[in-house]
């Protein structure tokens, strides 16, 4: 992905753009830079702050405020696992500390390849087939730690 | 001639392969030379039959689940999609038990239409209770919601008819409509399953707020964790709007509503109505101090209806069917139906709506049929990370506002979490504390540092490190969140923590009797 300084400003100007005529507009405004770009580099805060007259010390405090906005690149792809109760009824714990394992990596990580990042979320509202975690935009119910395998290994084969 | 075949196409039903069944449902088809057309539905909820496919038949729809891929050979081979014996057919689905006794008013639609289809919607008497609203005065809206005795399904049980009048009374240049779909507890997804099986049935309901209190504009805060919620209502928001069900000229009526969809960011405090007008207008969710209430002064500081999705969407119910046929259902001051939401180490989990008043061991036994792991139930957490832990003496208490609150619960928005034997119930309390922690906006200090304390001393507790004393600090500590906070968030966080300890103290070290 090209995210050279010119690739942010057309990004930033866009989103602003779209966004222009709504009120209180910052929330989608991020959303549309991180959908593009994977998190808000720290050069768009300055862009945005003056796209919707705010000052940079608040376009900064939303983005860390929320869990969501990232401030540096992650994975390709993000693997959130939920810590929530439901799924801790059902084995959420144990999913956790092999997803860890296999992976490598502690919540807020990335693999070294590049590849994944993972993340804790409460809750994909899939609690009565827990344990769940989501994929990109896909959720997987009762992913036992053998099942938590087998989805990388898919997304490892080669597509046919 | 071409048989129909209805295929769930939720979260959870595509958690558990309804796509691929779907797939493999088609390549049969086409190498069997069986015409099929396939229909994709919400759910019906009943997620320990998903995915559940069905087919029509002289009584009705049949089904077959929950089903694999894998399965869908010997389906075919059985004689589907004609009437067919297999290991998997249940029959009549509307004569399913597990269905047939819960009383589906909010959900009668879930899994049966296509959630996207307007055609559907209508014919299964949708927008029936906004041609209703249209021909009627506001003020009678809002009597008619408050004589139904909806209260707030989002936690608070406030009474939503009062909440409309407020906003109706109040001055202000524009008012808004403001839909509370961040659900936020962990245990539920109700919220998400009408989104993903009825849209439109929150949009109307939305609508209709809007005739009653005199607002035009709509918003609806969706959490960012529900992907496949977000691609159904945007859709759904846009067929109405070509349908003429949202803009400037409802049904020709020359009255104007619309609805914006916005997404929050992963912050559970967002769910708090003012934080979540806080994040609506671009700011960080911090809690706003009340008064004013956001009915007087809410988003952009305009008198503000702030919904939970269930409100919203019985509100339509109630004044397609009217008042009276709501309140019939429930109890006492629990009026319709409540849609417990099933899940955990359960067998039988999913979404049952039931009047309010039925237990919570019928719920936990009668539907759930015991754990998913065969071991016993030990406890049950009831709505959500700031609901209590239930031990088995509690579990004959009814399903309703008042009986909850009389043993230090709350139902909450309906989350019912099942545990088996094999839950320490000190490492939840200590979960509870580490998630105020996580998610405290950050404003009081009793729940932003005290929630840290809190899982220090719980960690020393389970250590047996001078566990007597701890024990009076952690109560101290839970007694300063309580009074201290501004919001829920600190202040019912030690709910779950003293009821696991009371109830539960043996996890704690400690004998029953202490
Ligand atoms: C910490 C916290 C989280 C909340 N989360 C939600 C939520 O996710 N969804 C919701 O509808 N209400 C939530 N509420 C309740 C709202 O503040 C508010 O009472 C509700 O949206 C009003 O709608 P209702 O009257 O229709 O229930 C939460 C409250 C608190 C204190
Ligand atoms: S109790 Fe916690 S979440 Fe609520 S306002 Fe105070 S710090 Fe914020």
């Amino acid at each position: 992905m090209d995210t050279g300084h010119h690739a942010i400003t057309g990004i930033v100007a866009e989103a602003l753009q779209r966004h222009a005529a709504d009120e209180g507009a910052l929330m989608p405004v991020l959303h549309a830079i991180q959908a593009r770009l994977g998190h808000v580099p720290a050069e768009a805060v300055p862009l945005i702050a003056t796209g919707l007259n705010l000052s940079r010390a608040e376009v900064h405090g939303v983005i860390t405020f929320y869990h969501d906005f990232r401030t540096a690149p992650r994975g390709e792809t993000t693997i959130h696992l939920c810590r929530a109760e439901a799924c801790q009824a059902m084995g959420a714990r144990a999913l956790e500390a092999h997803a860890k394992a296999v992976l490598g990596i502690d919540y807020g990580g990335t693999t070294p390849d590049g590849r994944y990042s993972l993340e804790p979320v409460y809750c994909l509202g899939n609690c009565a087939c827990s344990p769940s975690l989501r994929i990109g935009d896909e959720v997987h119910a009762r992913v036992t730690p053998e099942r938590f395998d087998a989805l990388l290994a898919e997304r490892q084969r080669p597509a046919p | 001639m071409t048989a129909r075949v209805y295929i769930p196409a939720d979260t959870t039903a595509c958690a558990l392969g309804a796509d691929e069944v779907a797939a493999e449902l088609a390549a049969q088809a086409a190498v069997r030379g069986v015409e099929l057309s396939v229909v994709r539905t919400g759910s019906r909820g009943a997620y320990w039959l998903d995915p559940l496919i069905e087919t029509d038949s002289e009584q009705g729809r049949h089904g077959f689940g929950p089903l694999t891929a894998a399965e869908v050979g010997s389906l075919f081979d059985a004689g589907f999609p004609g009437p067919c014996e297999h290991p998997l057919a249940r029959g009549a689905v509307e004569q399913i038990p597990w269905l047939a006794r819960q009383q589906r008013l909010t959900f009668a639609r879930a899994g049966v239409v296509d959630p996207l289809s307007l055609d559907d919607y209508r014919a299964a008497g949708g927008y029936r209770g906004l041609e209703n609203a249209l021909a009627m005065p506001a003020q009678e809206i809002i009597d008619a919601v408050r004589e139904s005795g909806l209260r707030g399904r989002g936690g608070a049980a406030f009474p939503t008819g009062i909440k409309w009048q407020t906003v109706r009374d109040a001055e202000g240049d524009r008012k808004y409509v403001a839909c509370n779909a961040d659900e936020g507890d962990s245990g539920t997804f109700a919220d998400r399953l009408l989104m993903e099986a009825d849209p439109f049935q929150l949009l109307e309901g939305m609508a209709i707020a809007g005739l009653a209190v005199g607002a035009e504009r709509g918003y609806i805060y969706l959490r960012s964790e529900y992907p496949r919620a977000l691609r159904i209502l945007t859709q759904a928001i846009e067929t109405a709007r070509t349908a003429g069900y949202l803009g400037p000229d409802l049904c020709g009526s020359a009255r104007a509503f619309d609805i914006e969809l916005r997404l929050g960011a992963g912050a559970y405090i967002c769910g708090e109505e003012t934080s979540m007008l806080e994040s609506l207008e671009g700011k960080r969710g911090l809690v706003r101090f009340k008064p004013p209430l956001p009915a007087i002064k809410g988003l952009f500081q305009r008198p503000t209806v702030v919904n939970n999705v269930l409100s919203l969407a019985a509100a339509s119910t109630v004044l397609a069917l009217g008042a009276e046929h709501y309140r019939q259902f429930g109890t006492g001051r629990s009026r319709g139906t409540l849609t417990a939401q099933l899940g955990g180490n359960v067998r039988r989990g999913g979404l049952v709506e039931v009047p309010f008043g039925v237990t919570l061991r019928e719920v936990v036994e009668g539907w759930g049929e015991g754990t998913a792991s065969g071991r016993p139930v030990r406890a049950i957490q009831v709505g959500g990370p700031l609901g209590t832990y239930l031990s088995a003496s509690q579990w004959d208490t009814p399903l309703d506002y008042e009986a909850f609150a009389a043993i230090e619960g709350m139902l909450g928005h309906g989350g019912i979490v099942v545990f088996d034997d094999t839950v320490d119930l000190a490492e939840q309390a200590r979960f509870a504390m580490e998630f105020c922690a996580v998610e405290s906006c950050g404003k009081c200090t009793p729940c932003r540092v005290g929630s840290v304390r809190g899982m220090e001393i719980i960690d020393r507790i389970r250590n047996n490190q001078q566990r007597e004393e701890q024990l009076k600090v952690l109560e101290a500590l839970c007694e300063t969140m309580v009074e201290g906070s501004l919001c829920a968030m600190g202040g019912l966080t030690p709910y779950p923590v003293r009821s696991a300890l009371r109830e539960f103290p043996e996890d704690f070290g400690l004998g029953p009797e202490a």
